[in-house]
């Protein structure tokens, strides 16, 4: 089957200003992406390219096998888009702008009045379908914009900064919202700049800089390119010369002093080598555990990295 | 590059039944209606109590009411003239950048429809709210007229005051078709509103005068002769004849006073064998109006016309 999305080569340019240089970009089906980087990396103009609604500049697009450009209904029917700030009418309510947006898309009869009920029921919001939307709170609207783009029955749904301006309670809520969308099969490509958010739910990442991609893969893949060792020990332990023993475990990368102890770079889990050495060396182990790196890491590792190649 | 697929109008009936609904329950109508409708009511009042009088001499007493002005208030010809541009602006100045401002413009284009359903989606819906309330008002007048005069209108009287709805529909929709292009135009409503009344100023307020100034430049009379001062007249006419509010002036004039002949300078020799003051049939009145009625339109569809190309190309991120 084709990829939910493949670019070859794609470009934006604003006058003078590149926002998006030379991107390939493949979504595979059934894939949580995201796509990360500071403001202004690029990520919202690689995602209105992608539903035709700002034209490239150069390169190609293929959306569910299709060209956003030349049949830009045909992907916006079976694409959902949530916008970075996502905006209803106010003085209708909650239910009447799906309803609006059902008939938008061709949507009629008793079945989307009932789609319409169990997407609110999902989202939390029946309490508040017939209230208008302008008291709604910044999360209820997130969510009924999450309704709003799920109404179609999308293929693919792609969200902007889905978090932003949200409290860390409701944030978390709707990522779990977003994580359940790839149980029901569905494709999602997300932007975001929150990223121990994002590595809770993604498959894999692609980092943003300067409107380019420089970055592709898992975040333990890239952790593994850019911070050098895939995995990460912390010991407490106190003792003589243990520092030069860690040191010398085989596959032992780094080794770094920590406040009550070490924190060791590895190539593999060396758990049991770390206590043997440990115990070998005379020393009082307290603690042993094993460290997922964290997406900040490799990113502010990776941004520092690039910084100082250009100093 | 191929030819887009599907079709332009897809969604087109939706956008315009929801703005429409959206026009009609604003509280925007509901003060442009009380105003429309007091004025078309003391007008009247005003215009009865004058014609009152004359009953039975007037063949055309009814379309009398529309033009019959009393001290101090205007006829509601010439108040109808002042509002519906106003009525059309306030419409359509924040039919674009409105959905920007409330950032539903990224998420309703990302809906399976073309920027052009939603651009003529709004301009029909403000043009069926302008034609809603225009109809309203006749209704007012003729309903008013008839229990004030206790006439009722003749067939002509009521197919006149209906092409002079028409026309001022016409004339509404150029304004609406400015007010949708400032909308497109500029980012803020305020400065839209703005704009679309500096630019209706301009022409029905200042556009004469400059008409006037300009007219002896292009066509300058050097020795009196006849010719010389018919030319600069036929310039002065052609240049009024740019703004809008002109051409819906002439349009209303020969349409609610039968009588007139002709809509600029008439030589002596052509009216010869001409019996003055006798009223013309409305097929001639009408074939009299048809350029103006044309040039509305086309205004309208000029200024729509810039509105779509702007919007084609506007980035709808914020």
């Amino acid at each position: 089957m084709m990829a939910a999305i493949e670019t070859k080569g794609l470009t934006k340019r604003y006058g003078r200003l590149v926002a998006v240089e030379d991107l390939d970009l493949v979504v595979e089906r059934g894939e949580v992406f995201g796509i990360l980087g500071p403001n202004g990396s690029g990520k919202t103009t690689t995602i209105l390219m992608l539903l035709g609604l700002t034209e490239p500049s150069a390169g190609t697009v293929r959306v569910l096998g299709r060209d956003p450009v030349r049949e830009p209904l045909k992907v916006k029917r079976r694409v959902g888009y949530l916008p970075d700030t996502v905006g209803f009418y106010d003085e209708l309510s909650g239910r009447e702008n799906l309803r609006y947006t059902a008939a938008l898309n061709g949507m009629r009869g008793p079945a989307v009045e009932a789609r319409i009920e169990e997407l609110l029921g999902q989202m939390g919001l029946l309490d508040a379908a017939d209230r208008p939307v302008r008291t709604y709170s910044r999360g209820m609207k997130q969510r009924l914009g999450l309704a709003d783009v799920l109404l179609k029955e999308p293929e693919l749904v792609i969200l902007d900064e889905p978090t932003l301006g949200l409290d860390p309670q409701a944030a978390h809520e709707f990522l779990t919202l977003i994580r359940s969308l790839k149980e029901r099969g569905l494709t999602v490509l997300l932007s975001s700049h929150l990223l121990h958010q994002v590595q809770a739910i993604t498959d894999r990442v692609g980092l943003f800089r300067k409107g380019r991609m420089e970055l592709v893969g898992s975040v333990p893949e890239l952790a593994k390119r850019v911070l050098g060792g895939a995995y990460r020990i912390r010991v407490r332990a106190e003792g003589e010369g243990l520092e030069a023993a860690l040191g010398a475990i085989p596959g032992v990368i780094r080794v770094r002093r920590e406040p009550g102890g070490y924190l060791l770079e590895t190539e593999r889990d060396l758990r049991p080598d770390v206590a043997r050495a440990v115990v070998r060396e005379g020393g009082r182990l307290f603690a042993l555990e094993l460290e997922e790196p964290s997406l900040d890491e490799v990113y502010r590792a990776y941004f520092e990295e690039v910084k100082r190649d250009a100093a | 590059m191929t030819r887009r697929e599907g079709s332009a109008f897809s969604g087109l009936g939706v956008v315009f039944l929801k703005e429409f609904a959206d026009q009609l329950s604003g509280t925007r109508m509901r003060l442009l209606e009380a105003l429309i409708v007091l004025t078309a009511m003391a007008t009247i009042y005003a215009a009865i109590q004058t014609i009152k009088n004359v009953v039975g001499e007037d063949v055309f007493l009814f379309l009398r009411l529309f033009t019959t002005a009393k001290e101090p208030l205007p006829s509601f010809v010439a108040f109808a003239g002042f509002l519906v541009p106003l009525l059309a602006i306030a419409l359509g100045f924040d039919a674009v950048n409105g959905e920007f401002q409330r950032r539903t413009l990224g998420r309703v284009l990302s809906q399976p429809i073309y920027r052009d359903a939603l651009l003529f989606g709004k301009y029909l819906a403000g043009l069926a709210t302008l034609a809603l309330v225009l109809l309203a008002v006749w209704l007012l007048v003729t309903g008013l007229g008839i229990l004030f005069t206790g006439l009722a209108p003749s067939g002509e009287e009521v197919a006149r005051s209906l092409l002079y709805l028409a026309a001022t529909l016409a004339y509404g929709g150029v304004w609406l078709a400015v007010a949708l292009f400032f909308s497109v135009v500029f980012k803020s409503p305020t400065t839209s509103a703005l704009a679309a009344i500096g630019v209706w100023l301009f022409f029905t307020v200042f556009w004469g005068m400059i008409a006037g100034l300009l007219a002896p430049v292009i066509s300058p009379v050097h020795y009196g002769f006849p010719e010389e001062v018919l030319r600069q007249a036929q310039t002065e006419l052609a240049l009024a004849r740019i703004a809008p509010s002109t051409l819906y002036a002439e349009a209303t004039l020969a349409l609610l006073q039968p009588e007139v002949r002709a809509l600029g300078p008439v030589l002596p020799a052509q009216l010869e064998g001409m019996v003055l003051g006798t009223p013309l049939p409305l097929s001639q009145s009408v074939l009299l109006v048809w350029p103006q009625f044309a040039g509305l339109i086309a205004a309208s569809v000029l200024f729509f016309t810039l509105a779509y190309v702007v919007f084609q190309r506007m980035e709808i991120r914020a």
